[in-house]
């Protein structure tokens, strides 16, 4: 399938990237020869056959509910870019 | 023309676990900020997520409690989207296979009982808070960010567009309240945000299959607003629909203070969740014989206990008050039980109790007066002992003294005259000194004997019994 | 012999035996480290004060004849992308060059109960992302086997340290070869455990479906005996598995009487170097003397195993790597608003291989290529595994080149994203089938470049795997040749 530079424009906006002008040109054309690469999948027969998200079939593995301590403020902020007042500090957030 | 609402409901109600959903942090209320967080719930890099049992067995409580089917095999996935208050930036949450499906509650509506459809519950994990450094988050350079309620757990009904006023969604969602009350799976205190709702809403002509574009307004935290904003929005909707105009697919803000909902800056981007397996978690798989358990343990819910109180001999508005909140349907319970009459017992709790509970701030379990004192003092009532009348002031005693109503009675002397001799006097003294009242009765004026009555309850100081003041009256004035 | 340059196995039986002390261990590791990092590169943080004293430690408590684990003062490395408290743990990318976890793997603490003396943490390929390390916003890593040439990866620094001598053991970790492939480009052993044998809690995630954790080491018994150390059920990882973990060194008895060994014709076809075809043959040759039978196999849907692979693992990528945002860790490029900031951020700080997969894996999950990309490589992931389920029925182990060259040059294949995912054709169908594999040196080439043999096993039975390993590794020596003092010429 053709990936086109709007393509990559809206999975850019997606991934919060952004790509410049010539960026955006290169990344359609080798995107597109990854993404054909992929179609070979099309040709696999999976009528009926079950998706499979995890390697291992496991079910139901549960925690009680007991409470752990939590880690001190001091380590939860460590790697904070910026923090005030025991809070994370973000520039302006417009709405959602 | 005239119009139709539709509407539907998607609650959020936090989960009274003691837990987060995949990690150990409490999930207290009111804690210093980012104190109650660790690596798991600050998304962290190389942390994972393991599932509080409590969660979904409270999601299937819940689920069982509303008609749900559990879905023997449920699962997990994440719903990408960047936001500050999502360490991740994707929610843990339920995509296409959610813990309860298919399932409803019935409410009253000015028409007649309404069934109102569920189409799902699923599990997932709150998000942060951001506290903004201005009034509003439009005039702040920028915010701070709690992680404390990261991953308190949530679960979120999402109703069918089943309901068509506000008055009916504003029912649905008490109803939905009071039975996650009696389920017991969440603490239900809206102005702490553990009940939300997200509310989606369209209008159309009466008649017309077809439904409009709808708008929708998320986390409002109360009844009133959920009433007031969509009364709001519906009569919006007709205008612009009336004036040719067209209804936009947006999400709106509902301002409390002006009354009204706003447009909110529409984005550029198209929402686009990418919901994907969650791989860092393994299925839930729920076998009938576990479903069964889990039904045969659920309580006695609001529909059959009020089926209950109606049987009793309450009206069926009072019985629906009294058991919309599974408290006060347990303390109306104790009451009864401690030998009181159901009739009377619910005058009083929805009377004097509730009003004192109102006038401090109080629920019910709260009461400084116990269902067994309560009890007690409706029996002296039904005894005679005292008059409804002077059990309010043995009420209000109550309310301040542990004292039983017995011994308050005794020692304020507040036992009822019941002697005919003792009454007869107090009447004959009120006949010799209200010569008008005397003369307007005799000359036709029946309703003056409500002033003598009073005159003589005066003057035993509230302790007559009323009946044989009024018969002994009539009977004296002929 | 030089200390560096023996096995863990022998250098704990010298400690126990008190011919060496764990300092003098450490010191010559630690030198080896000194002399050939600088031509190396396997190292992004070194830990030389932090190693002398965990050797110490150690001494004391041979000196008080306490009795000392596996690993006890044998010096080793760990991939850059498993959290240490209180070090660095950077993933190779800008976005976590100032990253200091406050918590330890899970892997990590088990380590801990073992005493052993951490030299460094290693190169990689950002965030996990690459089969050659030159995707490491840190360094370019040589190996050391021929310094031209690349490691491999993504764990290149772990395999490049253990080939140098610069650590006797190592940590990395495999989510589509990133331990097997550099080990062998390397000439080392590489070990993927069984999906869920080892804890991936503290491992940075790249594709949490794929991702495990394994070790790099001089020979079979090594991998084995940290095998031991590492494995079992981790209550913080829910896809941990609750199965019981053997005692791996019992596979080391050189008996594969009667092992059935399948040879996949698909993994010997177009684009395996001769030499490579002719070195592993020559290894099954080997087994076959033992007394293992062959046969050849079929894997039918192995054609499909790189798009699945470069489908669902950059998919799951693009959600965990969603966290980068410089909200409230990591790097941050400041922005007029929040969106702005994330996006600066993410853009400045991540490398374009990153990049690359983060957009491939939103593609694929985005509206409208879910079911066309995302949910079918999920099905074909189902076919790939039912392969190896049916070849299983009638064999024990499966063996196969683990890279279809040696290790190549370093810049040759970086304008070629495709052509280098395609070059992963062996290794990844393992990941998506979750079961174990190791690769051992089976053969050099005419440049003097190791080869590596691959073993795959049944899911759990990293024993038959471990079994029919060290029974070939009896029969040659290439796993003693070490890189000469001073690292290579």
């Amino acid at each position: 399938m053709k990936v086109t530079e709007k393509d990559v424009n809206t999975v850019a906006v997606l991934s919060r990237l952004s790509f410049s002008p010539e960026e955006m040109t290169e990344y359609a054309e080798k995107f597109s020869a990854i993404i054909d690469y992929m179609d070979i999948l099309q040709k696999a027969d999976t009528a009926d056959v079950p998706p499979t998200a995890h390697a291992l079939p496991m079910q139901n593995v549960l925690r009680e509910d007991v409470v752990r301590p939590s880690i001190d403020r001091e380590l939860a902020l460590l790697n904070a870019p910026e923090k005030e007042d025991g809070y994370f500090k973000v520039p302006k957030v417009l709405e959602e | 023309m005239k119009y139709e609402a539709v509407i539907g409901l998607e609650i959020h109600s936090e989960l009274k676990t003691n837990t987060k959903i995949f990690c150990g942090c409490a999930t207290s209320f009111g804690a210093e900020q980012n104190t109650h967080v660790c690596p798991v719930c600050l998304g962290l890099p190389g942390v994972l997520p393991v599932v509080n049992r409590r969660v979904v067995e409270f999601a299937i409580k819940a689920g069982l409690a509303m008609n749900c089917e559990i879905n023997h095999f449920s699962k997990f996935d994440r719903k990408n989207y960047y936001y500050p208050d999502l360490p991740k930036n994707f929610q843990t949450s339920q995509f296409d296979l959610p813990i309860c499906e298919h399932g409803y509650v019935d409410i009253d509506t000015v028409n007649g009982p309404k069934r109102i459809r569920i189409t799902r519950i699923h599990m997932e994990e709150d998000a942060g808070k951001l506290v903004h450094s201005g009034s509003t988050i439009k005039d702040s350079d920028s915010s701070n960010v709690d992680y404390n309620r990261t991953g308190v757990p949530l679960i979120e009904i999402v109703s069918e567009p089943d309901m068509s006023s506000p008055e009916e969604a504003r029912a649905y969602m008490e109803k939905v309240k009071s039975i996650l009350e009696y389920v017991d799976v969440s603490n239900c205190r809206m102005e702490q945000g553990n009940l939300r709702a997200d509310l989606n809403v369209s209008v159309r002509p009466v008649g017309e299959t077809k439904l409009g574009t709808r708008t929708e307004m998320k986390n409002i935290n109360s009844f009133k607003a959920v009433e007031d904003s969509l009364a709001y929005e519906i009569q919006r909707q007709i205008e612009v629909v009336e004036d040719g105009g067209t209804i936009r697919q947006e999400t709106r803000t509902w301002d409390p203070n002006k009354g009204i909902t706003l447009s909110m800056r529409s984005k550029e981007e198209a929402q686009d969740y990418r919901y994907m397996p969650e791989p860092d978690l393994v299925p839930i798989v729920t076998t009938d014989e576990e479903i069964e358990e889990y039904r045969k343990k659920l309580p006695e819910l609001p529909d059959a206990r009020r089926a209950r109180l109606v049987e009793m001999g309450l009206t069926a508005y009072d019985a629906g008050v009294i058991t919309a909140s599974r408290a006060m349907a347990e303390y109306f319970d104790a009451v009864v039980e401690g030998g009181a009459d159901a009739k009377l017992a619910a005058n009083w709790i929805m009377g004097d109790l509730s009003k004192n509970l109102n006038a401090e701030g109080k629920t019910i379990t709260e009461s400084p007066v116990e269902a067994g004192r309560l009890a007690k003092m409706i029996a002296l009532i039904s005894k005679g002992t005292i008059s409804s009348k002077i059990a309010k002031t043995v009420f209000a005693e109550m309310w301040n003294c542990p004292d039983e109503p017995e011994k308050i009675v005794e020692a304020k002397g507040l036992v009822q005259i019941t002697d005919t001799g003792a009454i007869e006097a107090i009447v004959d003294e009120v006949i010799a000194n209200n010569e008008k009242a005397v003369a307007d009765y005799k000359g036709g004026n029946k309703k003056a004997i409500g002033a003598l009555v009073g005159q003589v309850m005066k003057a035993s100081k509230g302790k007559a019994n009323p009946g044989m003041v009024n018969q002994l009256l009539a009977k004296k004035l002929g | 012999m030089k200390l560096y340059a023996k096995t863990a196995h022998e250098l704990h039986d010298m400690l126990v035996a008190k011919e060496i002390s764990a300092a003098e261990l450490t010191e010559s590791v630690l030198a080896q480290q000194a002399a050939t990092e600088e031509k190396v590169g396997a190292y992004i943080t070194t830990l030389a004060d932090e190693a002398m004293a965990q050797a110490k430690a150690v001494d004391e408590k041979i000196a008080a004849g306490e009795k000392i684990g596996f690993l006890a003062g044998i010096p080793g490395a760990i991939k850059d992308n498993i959290c240490t408290k209180g070090i660095k743990t950077t993933c190779a990318s800008k976005m976590l060059e100032n990253f200091v976890a406050p918590y330890d793997a899970t892997v990590m603490t088990k380590l801990a109960a073992e005493n052993p003396v951490v030299v460094g943490k290693t190169n990689m390929d950002e965030f996990a992302m690459g089969g050659s390390t030159e995707n490491s916003a840190m360094k370019i890593t040589h190996n050391p086997r021929n310094l031209d040439c690349v490691p491999g990866g993504s764990s290149g620094g772990s395999a490049a340290a253990v080939a140098a001598g610069s650590a006797i053991w190592a940590l990395g970790s495999d989510t589509g070869g990133s331990i097997r492939q550099p080990a062998s480009f390397c000439g080392v052993v590489g070990l993927k455990p069984t999906y869920g044998r080892v804890s991936r809690y503290g491992l940075v995630a790249f594709a949490s479906s794929l991702d495990q954790i394994g070790p790099l080491t001089r020979d079979v018994t090594d991998a084995a005996n940290i095998m031991n150390v590492i494995s079992g059920h981790d209550m913080m990882d829910s896809t941990s598995s609750p199965a019981e973990v053997p005692d791996f060194t019992k596979a080391l008895t050189g008996d594969v009487k009667g092992l059935k060994i399948g040879l996949p014709k698909e993994y010997f076809g177009a684009g395996i170097a001769p030499e490579v075809a002719s070195s592993v043959k020559a290894a099954i040759e080997q087994l076959t003397k033992l007394g293992a039978e062959v046969t050849e196999i079929s894997l039918p849907h192995t054609e499909y195993a790189v798009s699945t692979y470069y489908l669902i693992a950059p998919a799951e990528a693009a959600t965990n790597l969603a966290r980068y945002d410089g909200v409230s860790f990591g790097a941050r490029v400041e922005g007029a608003d929040i969106v702005e900031m994330m996006t600066n951020t993410r853009t400045q700080k991540f490398g374009p291989e990153v990049k690359r997969r983060i957009m491939i894996g939103n593609y694929a999950l985005s509206a409208g290529y879910y079911d066309a990309y995302y949910l079918k490589a999920l099905k074909v992931r189902t076919l790939i595994q039912r392969d190896f389920t049916e070849a299983f029925k009638s064999v024990d182990v499966i063996a196969c080149p683990t890279a279809p060259t040696p290790a190549y040059k370093i810049g040759s294949m970086v304008s070629d994203p495709l052509a280098m995912y395609m070059m992963d054709i062996s290794t990844v169908p393992l990941n998506l089938a979750g079961l174990p594999g190791i690769s051992l040196p089976c053969g050099v080439a005419a440049d003097g470049l190791p080869i590596g043999l691959q073993l795959m096993g049944k899911p759990l039975d990293e024993m038959t795997v471990l079994r029919a390993a060290y029974a070939y590794e009896q029969t040659q020596d290439y796993h003693k040749t070490l890189v000469p003092e001073g690292g290579a010429e």
